[in-house]
């Protein structure tokens, strides 16, 4: 297997304990950064009822959601207990301070 | 010695309800498998009202989360639907092939909504209320549709009516009877409820015969309900509510012996011994149970047999009934229609909306319907169990439990009459627990919240309607110390520290950002919450203006992107309308803006002012900048911030106008716009006690009399309304604009976030509101002195600085796409 690694842009472009959306063919794309500058993406649609992830508060490896306050894992797309649900997850590298990201999602949820 | 294996079939009220008891009373007799066919631990059903109404979130009706199976070594099966018993090797099997031995097995399978055989009913859009998937599917429509039909006028329907009327659907009930609950109530009591229900927008069709359910024009979704006499409304929500079937078709496959539900002697055992039933599925006596509090005492039998003391019985309930719509009061209980040998006392209030009724069969009471005012119910209801001869005080007995007797306490609030009743009085009806009790365990394991009374002794932890009363009980019991108890809350799961004490902690020890606090008081959480954040980014704010840097990251989206976001994940925008006051000029620029960027919906707002809707993230800048030319400023009205002040006409037009009330409402907006508050935050100025501008449910309201001015303050028109107290009457402006100033900070450095004034100045007293704002004068100097040198740093216009990494999204390069081999773990990097 392959990946299709796409360069989008700084590390500082996207704010810590933030995000950036990326617009991509296939739908908003939202890329996290965490407090200690782990980078995750994750489809830009809350499980819940399609709220925009990347607007929420990014707190350890988690954001809320700002429609309804569901939390996302950042790590495995999936919404944390009680709630249910899961955001496809995409690979997301850096190298030497560049970002890039693969728009194929990693293929572990089931909800997408 | 080897434990037991006991095996529970549905994982609901009353099954876990028998694991609790059992717990308690023998702890180690058994190894207990549960299973239940929904996903999630076990929940309290009867909040899902709430929950849909918008009252409660799923997450606040766990009653027992994932945590507390581990805790206890139970083994849950969430999920998972148990299809076949084998009663001759003794195990269970669920649908995915799990299966289970049992020594021992609980069945508390429930019931089912029972679906009119009608055509139509298969169709998607018709569904039943019950479980979490059911509320799921109505929010989920009421975000998307229209029409809401429900079937069925009893406790569930109206629940469920209320509930989507609450989420912005137009309901209407359908209800075969010729009165609404005609199983709890009389026909008068029912009129009363029908209007009051009315009055919430909700619509009512009696009488009427649903005969077919049709589809939506080319779909597969219900679209209208067609009755018997061939009039048809449209549906896009069918809602059936007409009744519920004791769930036992597992049983009857195992061949246990079933009714109308799984049948059970006095031990709640079935006709297998090693099998007992609990709950809504089972028959005892000839009666099938759809109430918490019948079950809760099955339950207690039940378990006390399971742990082999074997001295409990199951002897029968008697039921009461109450309807859970906020707002709106009613209980029955008994035969209260009355008949032949039965006599009756009425009291009727049509104008202030109070109906009771009490039916007596000779010396005893029979049967009672309360409307309006329910709190005697409970006390009603006692008479009725223990048979008592009323004779003695048969003439006041309509007027309630504290007209009679010798506590001397006539006095006719809530609270008062709570603190008059006996200990054995009755307090919460779903669990059983009587007033002793609750004082006793308030008192022997030293309790000062609601939630610890529920945990202690259940009281007032399943339909909640008894939480007013379980309040009063633990304020009398604790004093003084139950105001203050709430504050020893720490602000959230990161820390143990309260806001006092966080708050009191930045200002001792000169913590100036978001890491040093949460260092120097011992954060659990590297980074922080969503809850934690937002309140210390602005109790930093307010400690030390222009000194700290705001961290946007710690904001709330709206107010990092100065809109409100909206469902679609688009954005409003809503420029300052200073006093509500606007000009040609200001029009057409907001209309040039409306037009350029296509805005999907301008509205004018209760705030005097217009909004904006469905603005993309991205055009918010340029938006801004269009108004920022034509001399607007951002309105905040996103903001936990100052939002509006409401002015009417005033002196300057209207003939009964005393002050200039528009004008002095300008000058208040100019002097507090841009302000950040521990909540939103909201004046107006009405120019003579007509009140126009409803100052009277504001943060801060000014009434403008002849003589001067009167201030109000503490006021809100959300959720839980209350009226403002009066602070002061003062004669000049400049005296409204001190006042004002020195109340919004005083308000500003010991409000805790999230807290708007009504609740703040419920917590600390007005008398010290006034103490600091009126009677201390060099204290009001201050306080004002302190708000305006904050105002320096905080009126500057969000909207003249955005933040470009905000708004602009990245997007993919034409070309640049690399092909390598995967990472090992491709999703983090360092
Ligand atoms: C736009 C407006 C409705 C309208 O079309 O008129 C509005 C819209 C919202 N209100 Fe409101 N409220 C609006 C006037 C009111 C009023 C009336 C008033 O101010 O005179 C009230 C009752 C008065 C009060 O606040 O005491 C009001 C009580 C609420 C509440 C309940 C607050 C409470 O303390 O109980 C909320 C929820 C909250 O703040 O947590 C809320 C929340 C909201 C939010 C912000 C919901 C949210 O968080 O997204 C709504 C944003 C809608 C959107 O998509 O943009 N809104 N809201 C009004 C804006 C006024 C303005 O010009 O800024
Ligand atoms: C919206 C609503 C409001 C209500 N309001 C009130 C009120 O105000 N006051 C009041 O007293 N009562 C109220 N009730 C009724 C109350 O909730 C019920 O009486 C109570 O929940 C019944 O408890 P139970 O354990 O018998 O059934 P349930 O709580 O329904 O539990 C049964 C569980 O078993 C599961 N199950 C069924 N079959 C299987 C199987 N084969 N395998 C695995 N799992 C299975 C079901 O999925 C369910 O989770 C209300 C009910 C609803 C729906
Ligand atoms: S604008 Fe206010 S009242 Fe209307 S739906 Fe939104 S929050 Fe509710
Ligand atoms: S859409 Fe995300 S929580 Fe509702």
């Amino acid at each position: 297997m392959t990946t299709d690694w796409i360069d989008i842009a700084h590390l500082d472009d996207i704010p810590r304990q933030g995000a950036r959306v990326v617009a991509t063919p296939a739908g908003d794309i939202a890329l996290f950064r965490t407090f200690d500058d782990e980078l995750f993406a994750l489809l830009d649609r809350c499980p819940h009822k399609g709220g925009p992830l990347s607007q929420g508060i990014v707190h350890g490896k988690r954001v809320a959601c700002p429609l309804h306050d569901w939390k996302i894992a950042l790590d495995t797309g999936l919404a944390v207990a009680p709630d249910v649900g899961c955001a496809a997850r995409f690979p997301v590298r850096l190298t030497e301070g560049r970002v890039s990201l693969s728009l194929t999602p990693v293929a572990d949820c089931i909800d997408v | 010695m080897t434990r037991m294996k006991l095996v529970l079939v549905g994982n609901g009220m009353a099954g876990v309800r028998v694991v609790e008891e059992l717990l308690k009373a023998a702890p180690d007799l058994y190894d207990i498998t549960v299973f239940g066919d929904e996903p999630h631990p076990n929940y309290n059903r009867i909040m899902l009202s709430p929950v849909l109404a918008g009252e409660q979130r799923v997450e606040q009706i766990v009653l027992n989360p994932l945590d507390w199976y581990a805790a206890n070594g139970i083994v849950l099966h969430a999920g998972k639907r148990v299809v076949r018993i084998d009663r001759a090797r003794r195990y269970v099997e669920a649908e995915d092939g799990t299966r289970a031995d049992y020594d021992r097995l609980l069945l508390a399978t429930g019931s089912k909504p029972f679906m009119l055989p009608v055509p139509g009913a298969d169709l998607k859009g018709v569904i039943g209320f019950r479980d979490i998937a059911d509320v799921e599917t109505m929010i989920d429509a009421a975000g998307r549709y229209r029409h809401a039909v429900v079937i069925g006028g009893g406790l569930l329907g109206l629940e469920a009516a209320n509930g989507l009327k609450a989420r912005g659907m137009e309901v209407s009930v359908v209800h075969l009877g010729d009165w609404l609950l005609e199983r709890q109530l009389d026909e008068p009591a029912a009129r009363l409820l029908q209007r009051n229900l009315e009055a919430k927008g909700l619509k009512f069709l009696l009488g009427r015969h649903t005969a077919e359910l049709l589809p939506a024009p080319c779909g597969t979704r219900v679209g209208a309900v067609r009755f018997k006499d061939g009039d048809e409304i449209p549906a896009d929500l069918v809602v059936m509510a007409v009744g519920i079937r004791p769930n036992t078709a597992l049983a009857e496959a195992a061949g246990l012996r079933c009714e109308r539900g799984i049948v059970v002697d006095d031990t709640l055992q079935t006709y297998d011994p090693r099998i007992y039933a609990v709950g809504e599925c089972v028959s005892h006596r000839g009666v099938a149970y759809g109430l918490v509090a019948p079950l809760f005492e099955q339950a207690k039998a039940c378990a006390n047999h399971l742990a082999q003391h074997g001295v409990a019985r199951y002897r029968g309930s008697m039921t009461s009934t109450k309807l859970k719509v906020t707002g709106i009061d009613l209980f029955s209980a008994g035969n209260f229609m009355g008949g032949e040998g039965f006599e009756q006392i009425v009291f009727q209030d049509a104008g202030r909306g109070a109906y009771k009724k009490l039916v007596l069969k000779g010396n005893q009471l029979a049967g009672a319907c309360l409307y309006g005012d329910t709190l005697d119910g409970a006390w009603y209801f006692e008479l009725m169990r223990d048979g008592t001869d009323v004779a003695d005080f048969r003439d006041k007995l309509l007027f309630g439990r504290h007209h009679i007797g010798d506590s001397g306490a006539g006095g006719g609030d809530e609270k008062t009459r709570v603190l008059s009743l006996p200990d054995g009085a009755e307090i919460c009806g779903c669990n059983g627990v009587c007033k002793g009790d609750i004082v006793a365990s308030i008192r022997a394991n030293k309790l000062f919240t609601l939630d610890e009374v529920r945990a202690h002794t259940k009281a007032s932890s399943s339909c909640g309607s008894c939480t007013g009363l379980v309040e009063t009980l633990l304020a009398a019991t604790v004093g003084g110390d139950y105001s203050t108890a709430p504050s020893k809350k720490p602000l959230c799961g990161c820390t143990e520290h309260t806001h006092d004490e966080i708050r009191a902690a930045i200002i001792e020890r000169r913590l100036i950002s978001l890491p040093e606090v949460m260092r120097a008081l011992d954060w659990k959480t590297a980074d922080g919450c969503n809850k934690c954040r937002p309140a210390l980014n602005y109790y930093l704010l307010c400690a030390w203006p222009g000194k700290y840097r705001d961290d946007a990251q710690s904001r709330f989206i709206n107010e990092r992107a100065h809109g409100n976001i909206q469902k679609d994940g688009s954005f409003s925008v809503v420029p300052r309308m200073w006093g509500g006051l606007t000009n040609p000029r200001e029009l057409r620029a907001i209309a040039d803006v409306a037009e350029k960027f296509a805005v999907a919906e301008i509205k004018l707002t209760g705030g005097q002012r217009i909004d904006l809707f469905g603005v993309r993230k991205e055009d918010l800048p340029a938006v801004w900048r269009d108004l920022t030319a034509a001399g607007f400023v951002s309105g905040h009205a996103y903001g936990k911030a100052l939002r509006t002040v409401k002015t009417c006409v005033g002196s300057q037009w209207c003939r009964f106008g005393t002050q200039d009330s528009t004008g002095l409402g300008v000058k208040l907006e100019h002097m507090t716009w841009g302000s950040w508050m521990p909540h939103k935050f909201k004046l107006a100025v009405s120019g003579c006690p007509r009140n126009c501008a409803e100052a009277t449910i504001k943060d801060f309201g000014v009434v403008c009399v002849e003589s001067g001015y009167e201030l109000h303050v503490g006021g809100n028109g959300g959720i839980k309304v209350r009226v403002t107290d009066l602070l002061a009457k003062v004669e000049t402006e400049a005296q409204v604009l001190e006042y004002c100033a020195a109340f919004i900070q005083l308000y500003r450095e010991e409000g805790h976030y999230l807290e708007r004034t009504a609740p703040w100045v419920e917590r600390v007293g007005l008398a010290h509101v006034r103490a600091r704002v009126v009677e201390d004068a060099a204290s009001r100097a201050a306080l004002a002195e302190r708000f305006r040198a904050s105002q320096q740093y905080a009126q500057i216009d969000p909207w003249r600085q955005p933040d470009a990494r905000e708004f602009a999204p990245l997007r993919l390069p034409s070309n640049g796409i690399e092909r390598s081999h995967p990472q090992p773990e491709p999703t983090a990097a360092a």
